[in-house]
C-alpha cells in the first residue's frame, strides 16, 4: 500500500478543503469541513480501494491521517 | 449456513400505504447551514411520508391490506394466516396481528403472529408465511410488513431524523403446486446489537422518568433514552459488507447469476449504501429500484414500498426473477430469491 496515494485517496473525500492541507501529521477532525458525513466516506473509501472494512471505534480512535492509514495496513 | 428453500407457494401480489403528512428534509430545523444540502446529496431522501398524531402502522397495513384484498377478488373468509412484521404495535398486549384479523374481517379460523424485526423484516416475514403455507393446508396468507419510525426516533436527532419515513404494506401469497421455488439465506449477528437500539421502554431498562429527558449529545443531536440510537459509522460499514455477501451466497447456492436476473430490491438503507451493493453484485442500475428519494428508509416496509413504487405497473405484465435483500438492527440480514408472476400490484395508497 503506497503511502502517498493514499494521502491522495484521503484527500479526495474532502470538498472544501485543499488536498495540499493534508500530510501524515494532520489531525483530520480538527478541520472545519470534518464532520460525521466525512467519516462515512473514509469508511467507503477504505472499502472501495482496499477492500478493508474499518469500523466505528476505528475512526473515533483515529488522530491523524497516518492513524487511518495504519489500521488500513494492519487488515491487509 | 441458514438456507431455506420451499416449494409450493407463490407471491399474489404486493400494495404499499403512506400516510398524506410530508417531512421535508431541507427543511429540518436542526441542520448547520449547508448541512442539509450534504446530507441529501449522499442519502439522497428528499422528503418522506410519517404519521399524523392517532395513526398507527396497523392503520396504513390495514389500507394497504384492503386494497389488494379487493383487487385480486379474494374472499377474506379464506385467508387463514396473517403474519405482522413492525416495531410499531398498536398495544403491549394484545398482539397487533390479532387486532388486524378482526378489523379486515377474516375469519376466526386464522393463524395470527407478530414479529417484531426492523429492516431485515420483509425477507424473514416471507420465510415465516411461506413456511406456514408449504403444506398445502392453508391456502391463502396475507403479509402485512410496515414501520412508523417517526415513532421510534427522535424529531431533534439529525443523525437518524432525516433518513426515515412511515409506510405499510401488505403481500397476498397462495398455495400453488406450480410455483417456484422460493429460496432464502439468513444471518443473525446480536454481537452488534448496539448499533441500532432504542435503550428505554423494554424490559431489560423499563421507562422511567429520566428514560423520558431530552440529552443534547452534540449539536443537533438531541434525543431521550426511548429513542433510537443509531451508531452510522458501524452500521454504513456493516451494510457496504454483510449483504452483499449474503446475496451473493444465495446467488451461488441456487446457481444463478445476479446480473443475470430481472431485478434487485434492496432495503432503502440510503442510496449511496445501496449503489454500493448494487455495483458490488455488477447489477445493472437500470434493474435496482428505488423509492428512498420520494420516500425515505421505510425499515421492513421498504422492499415492498420500493416494488410498487419502482416496478409495480411492470410486475402485473411480466414474470419477474427477482433478489431480494433486508439489513438492519440486530444486526439482522437475509436475501429471498423469489418469482414474481403477472403479481397484483395496485398504485401506492396514501392514508390521510
Amino acid at each position: 500500500m503506497d503511502f502517498q496515494e493514499f494521502v491522495e485517496n484521503f484527500a479526495n473525500i474532502w470538498d472544501d478543503t485543499d488536498a495540499s492541507v493534508f500530510t501524515p501529521e494532520t489531525r483530520f477532525k480538527e478541520l472545519d469541513e470534518w464532520s460525521s458525513l466525512v467519516a462515512l466516506s473514509i469508511i467507503a473509501m477504505a472499502d472501495e480501494e482496499y477492500e478493508v472494512v474499518l469500523k466505528g471505534d476505528d475512526i473515533r480512535n483515529a488522530q491523524t491521517v497516518q492513524d487511518v492509514y495504519e489500521v488500513i495496513q494492519s487488515r491487509l | 449456513m441458514a438456507y431455506l428453500s420451499i416449494s409450493n407457494v407463490a407471491i399474489r401480489g404486493i400494495s404499499a400505504a403512506v400516510p398524506t403528512r410530508v417531512k421535508e428534509i431541507k427543511d429540518l430545523d436542526f441542520f448547520a447551514p449547508g448541512e442539509a444540502e450534504k446530507v441529501i446529496g449522499l442519502t439522497k431522501v428528499e422528503r418522506s411520508r410519517m404519521v399524523r398524531e392517532g395513526q398507527c402502522c396497523s392503520d396504513l397495513c390495514y389500507a394497504a391490506a384492503e386494497r389488494l384484498i379487493a383487487d385480486m377478488g379474494w374472499q377474506k373468509q379464506d385467508i387463514e394466516a396473517l403474519i405482522y412484521v413492525s416495531l410499531s404495535r398498536d398495544y403491549l398486549t394484545p398482539h397487533t396481528s390479532a387486532l388486524l384479523q378482526h378489523r379486515l374481517g377474516l375469519g376466526k379460523e386464522c393463524y395470527a403472529i407478530d414479529v417484531p424485526l426492523a429492516c431485515s423484516g420483509y425477507v424473514y416475514g416471507l420465510s415465516v408465511a411461506a413456511s406456514l403455507m408449504q403444506t398445502g393446508q392453508i391456502k391463502k396468507g396475507l403479509l402485512l410488513v410496515g414501520e412508523t419510525t417517526s415513532a421510534l426516533q427522535s424529531p431533534h436527532d439529525k443523525t437518524i431524523w432525516p433518513l426515515h419515513g412511515d409506510g405499510g404494506t401488505a403481500t397476498a401469497l397462495e398455495y400453488d403446486e406450480h410455483a417456484d421455488n422460493m429460496s432464502f439465506h439468513f444471518a443473525t449477528d446480536g454481537a452488534r446489537g448496539d448499533a441500532i437500539i432504542n435503550p428505554d421502554g423494554g424490559t431489560r431498562h423499563p421507562i422511567t422518568a429520566e428514560s423520558l429527558e431530552y440529552v443534547e449529545i452534540e449539536p443537533g443531536v438531541k434525543r431521550n433514552r426511548t429513542q433510537s440510537v443509531l451508531d452510522g459509522m458501524n452500521v454504513f460499514g456493516f451494510s457496504i459488507k454483510d449483504p452483499p455477501a449474503s446475496i451473493a451466497s444465495l446467488a451461488a447456492k441456487e446457481g444463478v447469476s445476479v446480473p443475470d436476473l430481472d431485478y434487485l430490491v434492496l432495503h432503502q438503507a440510503n442510496k449511496y449504501m445501496d449503489d454500493k451493493i448494487a455495483k458490488k453484485l455488477k447489477m445493472a442500475p437500470e434493474k435496482v429500484p428505488f423509492s428512498i428519494m420520494q420516500y425515505g428508509n421505510t425499515s421492513s416496509a421498504s422492499i415492498p414500498v420500493t416494488i410498487v413504487v419502482g416496478i409495480g405497473p411492470k410486475l402485473e405484465g411480466e414474470k419477474a426473477k427477482a433478489m431480494l435483500c433486508g439489513f438492519g438492527s440486530g444486526l439482522s440480514w437475509g436475501s429471498a430469491l423469489v418469482t414474481l408472476d403477472h403479481i397484483k400490484c395496485p398504485a401506492l395508497i396514501e392514508v390521510e
